[in-house]
């Protein structure tokens, strides 16, 4: 059934999540039935799929937001609950904590975690910085814009220096012109910490340009129906989209959309 | 310049002009003599008869009794009433078996109730102040558990898959994410909470208190004093619920963000 992790696992050699006999239905509807995915270490893995196929479902399973009916994910071999991981929410509104100032969200996770408040400080300056944070963080999310709301979810999210950081079609209530800068700071990121992520994404384009691979499923039942790489150097920058690599990974990824689309419609 | 002015000023003039208008009316009806006197007395009578009420301390005296029986209720319907709510809105299933009775009891007019609470607990303060905080207390208890029941799941999601504990979830989130709905029925409650105290200190073998005052006088056919009173009360509702409104604009500022 997973014959295309095989050479994923062999191109990627470092494994960071192994997904094992994943099953999950709901309403006697089978949506994933052992189902087994690698996700590969430092590296941005994209979710896309036709709609309903369960992208979010299974992100949520993976970070334990959702039980399953059967499988296990472990990362390095730790269970979930040894690991440290974010997750940035596609509704930025109504996943920030809207009586805590902006500051007092981003140092969440850490307050949690029991770390001093020179600690917690220490870390919200220093995500200060590497943002390049221009607005003021001791407002209230709802004072904010959606695209600075993001932002403080992102920064939230990688407070703890998360493992894994799990984001769920991040940019997707954001206009065009604030997506594209959110994919730099988000590159940035990746960059500057090498943290694994896992990006469901609607948009193609976008799924593409920021992935190192871009898992393709099907319909539901779900399954892999390839995972597509994409190994453009980065920074990746706007002119990416014009290279003839990108242009060839996007089309293979539509052709395989159209197919698994098409299979049962 | 002028015409600036002169919008403020009008802007400024509006949300008085229905109190101008309201007083001239009853001015002018009693002015022309259409109403008995002795039933609609003028608004410098009733005006006077507040003056004089505050004066000789008889009116102030009525009043802090009555905000003391209202505040009693409260908050003894808020103490039993909000952990309460919190943990029928925490559980679907306790809320559903439990939503019926609730519903009823919210549904009966509290002061159908007076009789069984007098039989219960004879005629005296605790009477008063138990049929108030019952009726009270139902409007904070189903508000209280909705605003637990509705709060985004979003929220409580993040905070788990950062690492909070159940109870952190709760206390952290889901709490505060129910306070607007909860101040919503403080709100309703307190002024409830006002209704019931009324009645039952016109009612209910009672010597002091503004229910009492306005029923006193008007027994003795002495309206302006029981417009005067009538008034005290209207000013003491409007009072509670604009505390309510500040306390929530200043402490809530998140509801419906």
């Amino acid at each position: 059934m997973n014959l295309s992790v095989e050479p994923i696992a062999a191109a990627v050699p470092d494994t960071h999540i192994t997904i094992r006999g994943l099953t999950k239905s709901f309403a006697g509807q089978p949506l994933y039935t052992n189902f087994d995915l690698d996700v590969p270490k430092a590296r941005i893995t994209s979710i896309f799929g036709p709609n309903g196929c369960g992208k979010s479902t299974m992100i949520n399973m993976v970070a334990g937001l959702l039980d399953m009916d059967a499988g296990e994910a472990r990362f390095d071999g730790k269970t979930l609950a040894e690991t440290k991981i974010g997750y940035v929410f596609q509704n930025y509104r109504d996943a920030l904590f809207p009586w805590k100032r902006a500051i007092d969200n981003i140092k969440y996770p850490l307050r949690i975690a029991g770390r001093s408040r020179a600690e917690c400080d220490a870390r919200a300056e220093e995500l200060l910085r590497s943002f390049d944070i221009r607005f003021d963080l001791n407002r209230y999310p709802y004072e904010l814009s959606g695209g600075q709301q993001q932002l403080v979810s992102i920064m939230r999210a990688l407070a703890p220096h998360p493992e894994v950081l799990f984001l769920d079609e991040p940019f997707s209530a954001l206009d065009y012109e604030m997506t594209l800068f959110m994919r730099d700071k988000l590159q940035d990121i990746f960059e500057a910490t090498r943290t694994t992520m896992i990006l469901v994404s609607h948009d193609l384009e976008e799924a593409v340009y920021l992935a190192d691979q871009v898992l393709m499923l099907t319909r539901r039942p779900t399954r892999i129906a390839e995972v597509v790489r994409f190994d453009a150097p980065r920074p990746r920058h706007p002119e990416t989209l014009t290279l003839e690599a990108f242009i060839r990974a996007k089309a293979q990824c539509l052709e395989v959309f159209q197919r698994e689309v098409r299979v049962r419609a | 310049m002028k015409e600036f002015l002169a919008g403020r000023v009008a802007n400024a003039l509006t949300p008085v002009l229905g109190v101008f208008a309201f007083l001239f009316a009853w001015w002018f009806l009693t002015w022309l003599k259409w109403i008995d006197p002795v039933l609609l007395p003028s608004p410098q009578a009733s005006a006077k008869a507040i003056w004089d009420g505050f004066a000789s301390g008889n009116l102030t005296k009525d009043l802090l009794i009555t905000i003391r029986r209202t505040l009693l209720a409260f908050a003894v319907a808020v103490g039993v009433c909000v952990p309460l709510g919190l943990m029928l809105g925490s559980s679907v299933r306790l809320y559903r078996s439990l939503e019926f009775v609730i519903d009823f009891f919210r549904s009966t007019p509290a002061s159908a109730l007076f009789p069984l609470f007098l039989v219960i607990l004879g005629v005296g303060e605790n009477t008063k102040v138990a049929v108030a905080a019952f009726g009270a207390g139902l409007l904070i208890l189903f508000n209280t558990a909705y605003g637990v029941m509705n709060a985004r799941k979003t929220r409580q999601a993040a905070a788990r898959v950062m690492g909070a504990s159940p109870v952190r979830v709760m206390t952290g989130v889901t709490l505060l994410e129910s306070l607007p709905q909860t101040f919503v029925g403080m709100r309703s409650g307190v002024s409830f909470s006002l209704v019931i105290v009324i009645v039952a200190e016109m009612f209910i073998g009672s010597t002091d208190g503004l229910g009492q005052r306005v029923i006193n006088a008007q027994s003795i056919f002495n309206m302006p004093e029981m417009y005067a009173t009538i008034f005290a009360a209207g000013a003491l509702g409007y009072a509670l619920n604009l505390i309510f409104i500040v306390i929530e604009r200043r402490f809530i500022h998140w509801g419906g963000k």
